[in-house]
């Protein structure tokens, strides 16, 4: 079983990590189970491959395998094959059963989490000049309405932001903001999360809705505002 | 009477009943198409029961797409293999190009048979849509006729004048046949691409002259970027489909000629599938900007909306194709140049590693999927660590590197079993070092960098600088390299037909991979028009104006490869059908391809030369 260890050893590990190391690197979370098995299986394909780049090391690889599932006189080993032969479709039951059967948990889901917005906002630019008195008042009304929730360094770690699943989005993220144009916010903060289109489902955004209590040109200033607090720019084609 | 006829019908009887079944089937949309006409104002569309006219048409424009993908990217490389053959004088590059010219020609009337069912399933189907495009293309529709006839009488010239137009002047006029047949092939592309473009991006004259109207809707935004990524995609099809021949002819064939001879064969289509491969990331990423730009509401369709998951799913087929093919090169390092694996045994694991590095930055979503708890415990779909790598930051550097990557396996290949004799050796293999190693560093650097600076410069400065540098080492390394074999010495010759019987399954693999990719994202263009048949210009109204689930979607997907690969199967049985009954027990060896091409290495004949 010399050849068969290291990758045993290897697959073994990069699991201990995906599971155990990787989530207590400060700043870290759990990872998702589907996320484990893409980069287990990356790890078991390159495991593959290299192990069969040349023929001795397939033989090397591939004859303890073999010589264990179909070999004879293999002595103690017998009663582990058994083992394997009954464990394993044992195995595959046990996923099939549990990735079928009926669950009182909701289903994962893989939300979009940026659905394309309705036509009529797309294109917008800001008409509010970016002046510091404008920056200003959006900060002002961003505290007021915003920071509840999105927090008051943009963070989305406001007060009430513990509150919510998914947690309020991170403006000082380069990944969510930055990446948007002005229209694109203008038309989430004025629709909230019930102005979601179908492709948005499951809706699941407790953004209200804005165009109720607040006027276009205060929504606009909020936007100079959180562009400015989290020091981000919007997304241009200029 | 009757019973006699049911008596001589009665071993067919199963036959016979479900011919019947079938014919009704057939049958249905009259039924359908009678109930419209009796409807006031002109038939907007026309349905087929079960299957659904939107799936039959996806289905037959795909399988049409594919095998014209085919159709136009294998005669490039086959016209460019006998120009090798034509100035060099190989003879084995010219007995290639007509092998590849073989394949064609069975494979373009299926082409030409699936776009004419395609066409008329649009009439049936789709008649006002039609009636539309109609109007705007009139002009072209009858040049793309004409171009149509002449690559016909091209082709047949071309394949059938092969052997009479081999020597002299002829064979000068043989080789201007074939690039003939690249200059049409290249607009018999392009024009079609207009149509498909203006669908997703419109130009609409409301005046002007027919002429006017077409060549301003033809010259949409998104027409030049489709035809660039097309004509490289056309590349990399062909290559991996005639790489998969090989490999297939590999596995089957007994004799060590033969052997020899699809060993070559298919490393020749790999090495083309990698040459297009190597281009092909940065002509789509011109084209999603290009989309981008045109429209934000369909870019953040394709790349953020309910089709983002479509470009992980593309990183995947991505990825194994570079997987697929740098094992490909390193199985011919280690099977063609005996000895040479423990040497290159600890760089290929570098290889390997950094590959599969870039690979799970590249298919790492920004929105995981998660359950309930597990997104509780991130604090939403994002992870707080990974969920950087989800952005196109993250993704274009690695899929740079990635390039990198196979170039430097490729350059290892070429280097393998050869050893430096010119004086200024050690040097040059510092200055390629250091490029290598600087431009890494470069396109990390600008990827990291690229997360805090605006999108727009991300996008304009340091994506292209990316693509640049990339570039900059290919054309740096290749002649530098190429000079330094000019002078090396071979310690190891290279033995053709001896690799194992994975590396032709992995050559299958390969083109497998490329034909799901490019059903995956044919999918992704067409649908990122939502429910508009052209975009924002004519609505879809048809009970079909709905984005099908992505799962239903790849169901159709896996049926047209798996359709695909059943017609190319059949296409390269029936065309070499012929060779099984020819006795080839007189052919010499050096007639056959026993060497290598030129660029890893250089024949064997030269070899023994020096």
């Amino acid at each position: 079983m010399g050849a068969l260890g290291k990758p045993i050893i290897l697959m073994v590990a990069m699991y201990a990590f995906l599971k155990f190391g990787l989530p207590n690197i400060p700043g870290s979370a759990p990872l998702p189970s589907s996320l484990i098995f893409l980069y287990l299986l990356l790890t078991a394909g390159g495991i593959f491959m290299f192990e069969t780049v040349s023929g001795e090391s397939k033989d090397a690889f591939w004859n303890p395998i073999q010589r264990f599932l179909t070999g004879e006189n293999i002595g103690g080993l017998q009663a582990l094959r058994y083992g394997v032969f009954i464990l394993f479709p044992l195995l595959v039951g046990w996923q099939t059963y549990g990735s079928t059967a009926v669950s009182d948990l909701p289903p994962t889901e893989s939300r979009t989490i940026h659905p394309a917005p309705p036509g009529e906002y797309t294109g917008l630019s800001n008409p509010v000049p970016k002046t510091p008195d404008n920056i200003m008042q959006g900060k002002g009304f961003y505290a007021a309405y915003c920071s509840p929730c999105h927090g008051g360094n943009f963070d989305g770690k406001g007060p009430a932001a513990r509150g919510f699943i998914p947690a309020p989005a991170n403006f000082a993220d380069p990944t969510t903001i930055a990446m948007l144009q002005e229209s694109y916010l203008f038309w989430r903060i004025k629709k909230g999360g019930v102005g979601l289109p179908i492709e948005g489902a499951p809706w699941k955004s407790a953004m209200p809705r804005w165009e109720v209590e607040l006027p276009d040109e205060w929504i606009w200033k909020i936007i100079l505002g959180e562009y400015d607090g989290a020091h981000q720019s919007p997304r241009t084609w200029e | 009477m009757v019973q006699r006829a049911l008596r001589a019908v009665g071993s067919h009887g199963e036959w016979l009943a479900g011919l019947l079944l079938m014919a009704g089937w057939l049958a249905l949309p009259s039924v359908g198409i009678a109930a419209e006409g009796t409807t006031a104002g002109p038939t907007e569309y026309r349905d087929i029961p079960y299957v659904g006219s939107r799936n039959l048409v996806w289905i037959v424009a795909q399988l049409h797409l594919l095998l014209a993908g085919f159709v136009l990217g294998v005669p490039m490389f086959a016209w460019l293999c006998e120009v090798i053959a034509w100035r060099g004088g190989e003879k084995r590059y010219d007995k290639l190009a007509k092998e590849f010219t073989k394949l064609l020609t069975s494979a373009y009337s299926t082409t030409a048979l699936f776009g004419g069912i395609l066409l008329f399933l649009l009439v049936a189907f789709y008649p006002k849509l039609m009636n539309y495009l109609t109007d705007v293309f009139f002009p072209s529709f009858l040049l793309y006729c004409l171009l149509f006839l002449l690559e016909t009488a091209t082709l047949y010239l071309y394949w059938y004048g092969w052997d009479a137009m081999q020597d002299g002047r002829k064979k000068t006029l043989h080789v201007f046949l074939g690039f003939l047949l690249n200059f049409f092939a290249l607009f018999i592309m392009i024009i079609p691409n207009a149509w498909a473009t203006f669908q997703s991006s419109p130009v609409v004259l409301a005046d002007g002259t027919a002429f006017e109207r077409a060549w301003a809707a033809t010259w949409n935004p998104t027409w030049w970027p489709i035809n660039i990524h097309r004509l490289i995609a056309n590349v990399v099809l062909g290559g991996y489909i005639c790489g998969a021949y090989a490999g297939v002819r590999y596995l089957s064939v007994k004799s060590p000629e033969e052997r020899e001879h699809y060993d070559w064969m298919g490393y020749v289509g790999n090495f083309i599938g990698v040459f297009g491969l190597l281009a092909l990331p940065f002509a789509g990423y011109w084209l999603m900007r290009e989309i981008y730009q045109y429209n934000q509401q369909m870019g953040i369709t394709l790349m953020g909306g309910f089709l983002s998951w479509l470009f992980i799913l593309q990183a995947m087929l991505i990825g194994v194709l570079f997987l697929g093919s740098n094992y490909y090169f390193w199985l011919g390092i280690t099977y063609r140049i005996p000895g040479s694996e423990g040497k290159y045994r600890r760089a290929m694991l570098m290889m390997l590693v950094s590959l599969l590095l870039c690979l799970a930055v590249w298919m790492t979503p920004h929105s995981l999927v998660a359950s309930i708890e597990e997104a509780q415990k991130m604090g939403g779909a994002h992870h707080p660590l990974l969920g950087v790598l989800g952005v196109m930051s993250a993704k274009m550097t690695v899929s740079n590197l990635m390039i990198l990557i196979t170039f430097m396996s490729f350059v290892m290949y070429w280097r393998a079993g050869k050893q430096d004799t010119a004086g200024w050796a050690k040097l040059a293999k510092a200055v390629m070092g250091a490029v290598l190693v600087l431009a890494s560093l470069a396109v990390i650097v600008l990827g990291v960098w690229g997360y805090f600076v605006p999108a727009i410069v991300r996008i304009n400065y340091f994506s292209t600088s990316q693509v640049l540098i990339v570039i900059f080492v290919i054309l740096t390394i290749t002649p530098l390299t190429a000079l330094l074999l000019k002078s090396a010495k071979t310690t190891t010759e290279m033995v053709w037909g001896g690799m194992p019987p994975r590396a032709g399954y992995s050559l299958v693999l390969n083109a497998i991979m490329v034909i799901l990719l490019m059903t995956l994202m044919g999918y992704a263009r067409s649908s990122s028009r939502v429910h508009w048949h052209v975009y924002g210009v004519m609505r879809d109204t048809s009970p079909y104006a709905y984005s099908p689930a992505l799962g239903s979607a790849s169901f159709i997907m896996a049926f047209c490869t798996f359709s695909f690969c059943l017609i190319v199967a059949f296409i390269f049985w029936v065309a070499t059908m012929g060779d099984k009954y020819k006795t080839a027990p007189g052919q010499g060896k050096g007639e056959l391809p026993h060497g290598i091409p030129a660029m890893a290495g250089g024949a064997p004949e030269e070899r023994s030369q020096r």
